[in-house]
């Protein structure tokens, strides 16, 4: 199969040794799980048990609202002890609306049937289990899968694209689940491909994950619609837009989604999730995570329950030898930090980072801009880093606007190589934002003044009615008085 | 733990300002220490002089703006500024020459901009053209190679007597180079292959063996230099290969339509500042275009104006005029030439994918 390029990309030292020979671990279940309602693109989901309650493993705990959500459900079974405000996932450290869960230590299943043939169901129907199941892309991207599904079968999608390059640094979850479960994620695209009604499936992964090529070959051997693509090791191939571009020498229009192009990209992490809900019933409650980083003492892919803590995780992998320069959730090229590690696992966590100061390797300050251009040459999406950043930093938002601002990814190719070290997504970012509270100002001035000129008009046509109905009562007594001077 | 809210990345390019800024000093120390060598005494004084007065100007500014000192200093600009101020300069040209370059390098062309990053013009090829004007006889002194301990160079004490009192017996000394004495047997009607015989030798002007600039006559040297830079990604071959290749075009092109009146391209290559102009002169990532193309375009640029200079201008040698003509047009391209960008037209509307694109890149079926 004929491949092609996506535009720029850096090569960011791998650090895959670290977890990649760690055979996935299941986590010992935690005393107590923090499920967040809202682990998901959309609308958070809303608690339906009572504090008090006791669950089953795998019992919903939120349930979804609106077109674009997703429910949750218990990771383990036993007793709803809290259900309010919890910390975030997130460098904020904002609390979101989290159900706490204390194990009873049994684990036991809300046993359910899988249906006998999932591939005799309708492909709505497929949709709606994986729905159900409270599955979100895997990859970090957290969006319901089967809103995904149904809107790229409508759109008559020919090719699912399964994302196995994993082009994070360090990152090995995809690596190992692919290595030691590859025919569940092959059954898992399958069914998706059931869903979709698209005739083929391409599984990609970086050439610098050999036996996971091997393992994924071996398992779809027999499968004429799905076949294994090993793309070249360069960051960011990992991301839906360039693999697609990688596949299809095809561009996403700006403002269009993937499947405009013919694919949808989904993760095999989803895939094998698809399998679990399709073939034994079982909801969204766990993931592969790699807690890795110079600072971990015993990195690991660990199978945990959404909902453990990262606290949790480090202490099952030796705790942290040095105290961590920083601690992220996700890769180091686009990963957050994290407020602490009192914080819970969700959905769409592939990683758990400690990275040393050594590993950092960051300038105390950034020096100014020397215009070397290599932000450009790294630029997968075709923008000029240095331009942008310069307008973002003036607070000239429409500059950057102009400059691409809202076509960026994010993807911190840029900053990466910027031998000044400016922290040019964080001006990106920035931007970003107070573009949003600007178009929100505008949005009020102008729901302001609408409402004013309703008032206005409403004003003056009262005006005008009390005007005409005193005309037309004066009319009438002239008239009357006609009519009786007439009669006189 | 310190958590502060920092955006991703949290890796970085093992690459720094002053790692780039090292690269280069490195690459340009080869022709720099031959250039030395072939011009004896004199040439280190004044070297040393110009580079001095760079890193004096810089330290005194950047006191003056409110900077610090120390980390802007050891970030290499200014030294690598004054060693190419340096390498660009008539190498027994007296020490105020230095002086005033480095002022006007790194003052009036760097500084006053806001430092940095921030200047318009390449400081040290607008010192040289500022020089060039302002001070014709002392910059158009040229001389024979005559390197350090050989019969006829001079010793210690006489190179500092040359550079801090001036040259005795100047006519003695003095000599033309190549593209200077091609001009003046231009102007009187006589023809290149009466002009180039005797004077000219391809292998010795590579060699360097040839009156000329402190670090520009070394050719081999600096195109050494160059290409270790290239390969260890410091810039890319677009500027130097444009610059280079343009002026191969146009000397090729008019030497073959008038071999007596138009010199070889070999003789343009090989003479004059073009390889440490393209190499280490116009690839200055401040005051050259930031995409691709736009390095294209200026290195053709650059390639142009050294020819026509060098064939129709009021100079022999043009590098210097033709770097700070094109540093001008530098932010004139940055605007009209950008990328294109992902999922959009040249014009920057959304880019739509038609129907017939929307090919699977596998059949059904098809054989692994």
């Amino acid at each position: 199969m004929k491949l092609f390029d996506f535009w720029g990309g850096v090569h960011p030292a791998g650090q895959k040794h670290l977890s990649a020979e760690q055979a996935i671990q299941i986590l010992p279940m935690p005393s107590r799980l923090h499920v967040p309602l809202q682990q998901h693109t959309g609308r958070s989901a809303v608690a339906v048990v009572k504090v008090g309650q006791t669950v089953r493993k795998g019992e919903l705990l939120g349930q979804e609202q609106g077109g674009v959500s997703a429910p949750v459900h218990a990771p383990t079974s036993g007793v709803i002890t809290a259900i309010g405000d919890f910390t975030a996932p997130h460098v904020s450290g904002l609390p979101l609306p989290t159900v706490t869960l204390e194990s009873d230590g049994e684990d036991r299943w809300l046993e359910q049937e899988p249906p006998p043939d999932p591939f005799a169901l309708e492909p709505e129907e497929v949709a709606a289990r994986i729905g159900e199941a409270g599955i979100v892309g895997m990859g970090g991207a957290n969006f319901p899968s089967a809103v995904k599904l149904s809107k790229a079968r409508q759109a008559r999608v020919h090719t699912l694209a399964v994302n196995g390059a994993e082009c994070e640094p360090y990152m090995t979850c995809d690596d190992r689940l692919m290595r030691e479960r590859a025919e569940h994620i092959v059954d898992g695209v399958r069914l998706m491909l059931h869903a979709l009604q698209a005739p083929n499936a391409v599984i990609a992964i970086e050439d610098n994950k050999p036996e996971a090529v091997a393992r994924m070959k071996a398992a779809c051997q027999n499968e004429g619609q799905i076949r294994v693509v090993v793309v070249p090791s360069r960051y960011p191939a990992g991301s839906a837009k360039q693999l697609i571009q990688i596949l299809t020498g095809l561009e996403t229009p700006a403002g269009g989604r993937g499947t405009d192009t013919g694919v949808l990209v989904h993760n095999v992490g989803t895939a094998y999730a698809v399998h679990r809900a399709l073939r034994q019933a079982r909801p969204l409650i766990s993931r592969i995570v790699t807690v890795t980083g110079g600072a971990v003492a015993e990195p690991k892919n660990l199978e945990a329950p959404i909902g453990a803590l990262v606290e949790d995780l480090l202490a099952f992998c030796g705790g942290t030898t040095d105290a961590p320069a920083r601690l992220l959730m996700g890769g180091p090229m686009m990963g957050h930090p994290l407020p602490g590690t009192q914080v819970p696992i969700v959905k769409g966590t592939n990683g758990i980072l400690a990275l040393t100061a050594a590993e950092l390797r960051l300038a105390a300050t950034p020096s100014p801009c020397i215009r070397c251009g290599r932000c450009v040459e790294a630029c997968p999406m075709g923008l000029m880093p240095l331009e942008m950043s310069k307008r973002a930093r003036h607070d000239d938002l429409d500059g950057a606007q102009a400059f691409g601002l809202i076509d960026c990814i994010s993807c911190g190719s840029c900053a990466f190589a910027c031998p000044s070290h400016i922290p040019l997504v964080q001006y990106f970012e920035y931007a970003r934002g107070a573009l949003e509270a600007r178009q929100r100002a505008e949005q009020k001035a102008r729901e302001t003044r609408r409402l004013l000129e309703q008032r206005q008009a409403r004003l003056v046509r009262a005006e005008q009615a009390k005007a005409e109905a005193a005309a037309r009562r004066q009319a009438e007594k002239r008239q009357a008085r006609m009519k009786g001077g007439a009669t006189a | 733990m310190s958590i502060f809210p920092t955006s991703a990345p949290h890796a970085h390019a093992p690459d720094s300002v002053p790692r780039i800024m090292g690269l280069v000093l490195l690459a340009v120390a080869p022709a720099m220490l031959y250039g030395i060598v072939l011009f004896g005494w004199p040439a280190l004084n004044l070297f040393l002089v110009t580079v001095l007065a760079c890193l004096l100007c810089e330290a005194v500014c950047l006191r003056l703006a409110g900077h610090a000192v120390r980390p802007f200093l050891m970030d290499g600009s200014a030294l690598l500024t004054g060693i190419l101020l340096a390498l660009s300069l008539p190498p027994w040209a007296p020490w105020w020459i230095g002086v005033v370059g480095g002022f006007f390098a790194i003052v009036v062309g760097k500084q006053v901009f806001g430092g940095i990053g921030q200047n318009i013009f390449n400081p040290a090829m607008l010192a040289r053209v500022a020089l060039l004007v302002s001070f014709p006889v002392e910059m158009t002194f040229w001389l024979e190679p005559r390197p350090l301990f050989s019969s006829h160079a001079p010793g210690f004490m006489e190179g500092l007597a040359i550079t801090f009192g001036g040259i005795p017996n100047i006519d003695a000394v003095s000599g033309a180079t190549i593209l200077g004495h091609i001009r003046t047997e231009l102007g009187m009607s006589h023809a290149l292959s009466q002009i180039l015989p005797g004077h000219y030798h391809a292998g010795t002007a590579a060699l360097g063996w040839t009156g000329g600039s402190l670090g520009e006559t070394a050719d081999f040297l600096v195109l050494l230099g160059g290409l270790w830079l290239l390969w260890r990604r410091v810039f890319t071959w677009h500027v130097p290969v444009a610059m280079l290749a343009t002026v191969l075009a146009l000397a090729g092109g008019l030497h073959l339509l008038d071999p007596e009146r138009f010199a070889s391209p070999a003789v343009h290559l090989l003479s004059g500042g073009l390889m440490l102009g393209a190499f280490f002169i116009a690839t200055d990532p401040v005051t050259s275009p930031t995409t691709k193309l736009g390095q294209l375009i200026f290195g053709a640029g650059c390639g142009a104006f050294v020819y026509i200079i060098r064939t129709w201008g009021g100079y022999p040698e043009g590098v210097a005029f033709a770097v700070v003509l094109m540093n001008a047009a530098t932010p004139l391209i940055d605007h009209y030439v950008r990328p294109r960008i992902y999922g959009r037209t040249w014009r920057g509307q959304s880019r739509p994918v038609s129907e017939r694109a929307k090919r699977p890149p596998i059949k059904s079926g098809e054989a692994e």
